[in-house]
C-alpha cells in the first residue's frame, strides 16, 4: 500500500492539507482588509467604483472562506488523528490559543454572514462598513492565535519537564514564546501582501482582456500600492525573523543557508547545488550577507550546521524554499515599487500589456512565496515536531490507513480546487462590472 | 465545582447545540434533495437559501468548538481517540466538505446542479451516521489498548446492533428535529404550502424517534450494563423528555403554536441528551479513560474557563444580532 510507514504518511497528509489550506487561510486573513480599504475609500471619495470593488471582492471572498472553513476543520481534526501523541502533550500547554482561535473565527463568521447579506439593508454605507471591522479583526486574530501554536512548536516554552512529567504549565508563556512575535508579524503581513497581489493580478488580467474600465484601473492601482506597503513591511519583518532564527533556532538557519562551519563574516549563498560532502557549487554568494541577516553586523560569527548532531539536522533542500521565498519577496517589492514610480511619473510601460502580464504572474508568485516560506519553516524544524522535546516519529499515529486517507483527501482537495476556479469564473464572467455598475447607477437615481 | 465537571458541562452543551443546529441543516438538505425528486423543490429551496446559507459557518463552528475544547480540557482524548477515529472522522470531514462547498458553490455561485443537490442531501444522512459512531465507540467494547496505542476492532463495531441502532436514531432524529424547526420557519414565512409539507414530515418522523431512542436503552442493557443502570437511575429525566415530546407533537398535530412545539422539542432532546451524558459520567472512553485521568492541568483549565467566559460575552450579543437579522426578522424571512 501507499506509504507503508504511518509516520511518513502522516507527514505527507499534513503537508498536503496545510499546503492547500494555507492558500485559503492567507486570502481569508488578507482580503477582509482589502475590502475594508476599498469600501472606506469609496465612502471617502464618494466613488461608486470602490464600493463596487468591495462588493465584488466580498462576493468572491465568501467562496474562498467556505473552502478555508472546510480545510481548516480538516487540519484541526487531522492534528489529533495523525499526531495523537503530540496533541496529548501539546494540549496540556498550548490548548489555549487553539481554543481562542475558535472564538475568533466564530466572531468573524457571524459578522461575515451579516455583512454579506445586508448590503442593501443600510441607508448609511458607514454602518455597513462597521460590520466589516469584526470580520477583519477576527481574521487577523485567528492568524495570530494559530501562529502562536506554530511558534510554540519551534520554541516550546511555558512548562518544565521533571522526571518525564510535565509541571509548572503557564499557558500565556507558552503562547508568547520567543518565536511568536516575528512569526505572527510575518504571517499577517505576508497575508496582506499576497492578497493584494492576487487582487492586482485579477485587475491586470481584466485590463489585458480589453476592458479599459476605470474600475479595473482603480482596483489595480489600489492593490499595487497596498502590495508595495506590505512587501516593504514583510522584508523588514523577514530580517527580524532571520535574527530570531540565528539566536534561537540556528540549525534551521544554517540548513537553509548551507552554512556548515561556524565562522565570522559569513556570506549568504543563493541557489546552487550541494553534494554529500557539503561542497556547494554554482551558488550565488553575497559576502557578509548572512552575518548581517543574523546579527546586523558583517563581522559577526554565525553558527554552522556541523555544530549539531547529524540526526538533529534539518534536510538541506529547505535551502531552495528559502531562496524561492526571499527571491519572490524582494522581487515583488522591487516590482511594485517600479509600478508605483512608473505611474507617478506617468511612464507608458506600466500600461503596456507585457507589464500587465507581469502583474498577473505576481499573484500566483506571491502565493508560491507563502507556500515556500511554510515549507521551509516546517521541514526546517525536522526531525522535531516540538523542537528539542518530541520528534515526528514519536508523535505520529500507528494507524495503517494513513496512505488511504491521503488518496481520499488528495481527491477532495482536487475537487475543491477545481470547484473554486469554476465557481469564481462563473460568478464574474457573465457579470461584467460595467453591467453591474449600470444597474447600480440605475438603482441610485 | 471541579474543573472536569465544568469542562464537561460546557463541552456537552456545545455538542448539544451542534446536534440541534446541525440536525436542522442536515435534514433540510435531505428534504431539499427529496423534493427535487418529487418536483416540489421550489417550496424548500427558498427557505434553505434564506436561512441556512447565512448561518452554516456558524453551525460548523459548534463542532470545531467541541473538538478543540475537548482536546484542551481533556488532552488524553487526543491520544485515545486520535488513532482509532482516523477513518470515521476523515469520512466525516469529507462529507462536511461536500456540504460546505455546496453552500459556497451553489447558493453564492450560479444555478444549482441536480447531482450536487443529491450529494448534499445524501451527506446530510451520512454525516449523523459517521459522527454518531464516535458515541458508540465511547461505550466501550470496541477498543483495545496495545503497545503501539489504542486499536479499534472494526468488525466488532460494524456487527454490533448497538452501532446500528445509534446510527438509525441519529438519522431519524435529524429528520425529526429538522422538520419541526422548518415547519415553524415556513409558518413564520407565511408559506402555507411549505408549512403543510414540513408538518407532514414532522408527524411522520415523530414516532420512529421515540421508538429508536427506546431501542438504544434496550441495546445498552446487553452492551454496557453499568451505563444502562445509571441511565435507569436518571429515569425522571427521560420521563420529562417524553412528556415534552408528547407536548410538541400535540401542538404540531393541532396545527398551532409551532414555535412552542419547536421549543418543547429542543427541551425533549436536551433532557435526553443530558440524561445520557450524565449517566456516562465519568467515562470518556469506557472503561479506559475517565474525565479524572484525562483532565488537563489546573493552570490550563483556569485559562480555558476564563477565555470561555470572555468569549461568550463577545459571542452571545453577536449571535443575538445574527438571529435577529435572519431568524426573527419578519420581513427577511418573508423574502422582502
Amino acid at each position: 500500500m501507499l506509504f507503508e510507514d504511518p509516520v511518513f504518511g502522516s507527514r505527507m497528509l499534513t503537508l498536503l492539507t496545510l499546503s492547500f489550506h494555507v492558500i485559503f487561510a492567507t486570502l481569508g486573513v488578507g482580503i477582509p482588509l482589502m475590502i475594508m480599504i476599498a469600501q472606506w475609500v469609496g465612502i471617502k471619495k464618494d466613488d461608486l467604483h470602490y464600493i463596487m470593488m468591495a462588493r465584488r471582492w466580498a462576493r468572491g471572498f465568501v467562496v474562498l472562506v467556505a473552502v478555508g472553513v472546510v480545510t481548516g476543520t480538516a487540519i484541526g481534526l487531522q492534528l489529533a488523528l495523525l499526531w495523537p501523541n503530540f496533541m496529548e502533550l501539546a494540549g496540556h500547554v498550548i490548548a489555549l490559543p487553539l481554543f481562542m482561535e475558535v472564538f475568533a473565527f466564530f466572531f468573524e463568521a457571524i459578522f461575515l454572514g451579516i455583512y454579506l447579506y445586508t448590503w442593501d439593508r443600510f441607508e448609511n454605507q458607514r454602518k455597513h462598513l462597521l460590520l466589516l471591522v469584526p470580520v477583519a479583526i477576527g481574521a487577523a486574530m485567528s492568524a495570530f492565535f494559530i501562529t502562536t501554536v506554530n511558534g510554540f512548536m519551534n520554541a516550546p516554552s511555558g512548562f518544565d519537564i521533571v522526571n518525564g512529567q510535565m509541571s509548572g504549565v503557564n499557558p500565556l508563556a507558552a503562547m508568547f514564546n520567543v518565536a511568536t512575535p516575528t512569526k505572527v508579524a510575518h504571517v499577517i503581513s505576508t497575508a496582506f501582501m499576497a492578497s493584494a497581489f492576487i487582487l492586482a493580478a485579477v485587475a491586470a488580467f481584466q485590463l489585458i482582456r480589453g476592458s479599459n474600465h476605470a474600475y479595473h484601473r482603480k482596483a489595480l492601482h489600489l492593490t499595487m500600492k497596498i502590495g508595495l506597503v506590505f512587501a516593504v513591511a514583510t522584508a523588514l519583518i523577514g530580517d527580524f525573523s532571520g535574527k530570531y532564527l540565528a539566536e534561537h533556532q540556528p540549525e534551521k538557519l544554517a540548513a537553509a543557508e548551507w552554512h556548515f562551519e561556524t565562522e565570522a563574516e559569513a556570506p549568504l549563498v543563493l541557489f546552487g547545488f550541494v553534494d554529500d560532502d557539503q561542497n556547494v557549487s554554482y551558488g550565488l554568494e553575497i559576502p557578509y550577507a548572512l552575518s548581517i541577516l543574523s546579527h546586523n553586523d558583517p563581522f559577526a560569527e554565525v553558527t554552522g550546521l556541523n555544530e549539531f548532531p547529524e540526526e538533529e539536522r534539518p534536510p538541506l533542500f529547505i535551502h531552495y524554499f528559502f531562496d524561492i521565498m526571499v527571491s519572490i519577496g524582494t522581487g515583488l517589492m522591487a516590482f511594485s515599487f517600479l509600478y508605483w514610480f512608473g505611474t507617478r511619473f506617468n511612464w507608458s510601460f506600466v500600461r503596456a500589456n507585457w507589464f500587465r502580464w507581469l502583474i498577473v504572474f505576481s499573484g500566483p508568485l506571491a502565493m508560491l512565496g507563502i507556500e515556500s516560506g511554510w515549507w521551509m519553516a516546517e521541514f526546517g524544524r525536522q526531525p522535531w515536531i516540538l523542537r528539542g522535546i518530541m520528534t515526528v516519529d514519536e508523535a505520529a499515529t500507528q494507524s495503517d490507513y494513513v496512505g488511504l486517507m491521503f488518496v481520499l483527501f488528495a481527491g477532495l482537495y482536487f475537487i475543491l480546487g477545481v470547484g473554486v476556479v469554476v465557481v469564481l469564473r462563473k460568478m464574474f464572467k457573465g457579470n461584467d462590472v460595467s453591467v453591474e455598475l449600470g444597474e447600480q447607477d440605475g438603482d441610485q437615481r | 465545582m471541579s474543573y472536569e465537571i465544568i469542562g464537561m458541562a460546557v463541552l456537552w452543551t456545545f455538542l448539544f447545540g451542534y446536534v440541534i443546529v446541525a440536525s436542522i441543516d442536515f435534514g433540510a438538505g435531505f428534504f431539499n434533495a427529496y423534493s427535487l425528486l418529487t418536483g416540489k423543490q421550489h417550496i424548500l429551496t427558498k427557505i434553505i437559501q434564506r436561512y441556512l446559507s447565512p448561518v452554516w459557518e456558524v453551525t460548523n463552528v459548534f463542532l470545531v468548538f467541541f473538538f478543540v475544547g475537548i482536546m484542551g480540557f481533556f488532552p488524553s482524548t487526543a491520544f485515545y481517540y486520535g488513532s482509532i477515529l482516523l477513518i470515521p472522522v476523515s469520512i466525516s470531514i469529507i462529507l462536511l466538505a461536500i456540504r460546505g462547498s455546496y453552500y459556497a458553490f451553489e447558493t453564492y455561485g450560479a444555478k444549482g446542479h441536480r447531482g450536487y443537490a443529491f450529494m448534499y442531501g445524501a451527506s446530510g444522512l451520512l454525516l449523523p451516521a459517521s459522527l454518531s459512531v464516535v458515541l458508540t465507540i465511547s461505550e466501550g467494547g470496541f477498543v483495545s489498548i496495545t503497545d503501539s496505542g489504542p486499536v479499534l476492532d472494526f468488525v466488532a463495531l460494524f456487527t454490533s446492533p448497538l452501532t446500528w441502532s445509534i446510527v438509525i436514531l441519529s438519522v431519524i432524529a435529524v429528520m425529526y428535529i429538522s422538520s419541526v424547526f422548518l415547519t415553524w420557519y415556513a409558518d413564520r414565512a407565511g408559506d402555507l404550502e411549505a408549512t403543510e409539507l414540513l408538518r407532514k414530515y414532522a408527524l411522520i418522523w415523530a414516532l420512529p424517534t421515540i421508538v429508536t431512542a427506546s431501542g438504544i436503552i434496550y441495546e445498552l442493557r446487553s452492551h454496557n450494563f453499568d451505563h444502562y443502570q445509571s441511565l435507569l437511575n436518571l429515569w425522571w429525566m427521560f420521563a420529562i423528555s417524553f412528556i415534552l415530546f408528547v407536548g410538541s407533537v400535540w401542538f404540531i398535530w393541532k396545527k398551532r403554536n409551532y414555535g412552542t412545539a419547536f421549543l418543547l422539542m429542543v427541551g425533549q432532546f436536551a433532557f435526553a441528551f443530558y440524561g445520557y451524558g450524565i449517566s456516562k459520567y465519568p467515562y470518556l472512553l469506557y472503561p479506559h479513560l475517565t474525565v479524572f485521568d484525562g483532565v488537563t492541568n489546573d493552570a490550563m483549565a483556569i485559562a480555558l474557563i476564563i477565555v470561555f467566559v470572555a468569549g461568550l460575552a463577545l459571542l452571545l450579543p453577536s449571535l443575538y444580532l445574527l438571529m435577529r437579522l435572519f431568524l426573527f426578522n419578519q420581513s427577511y424571512i418573508k423574502g422582502k
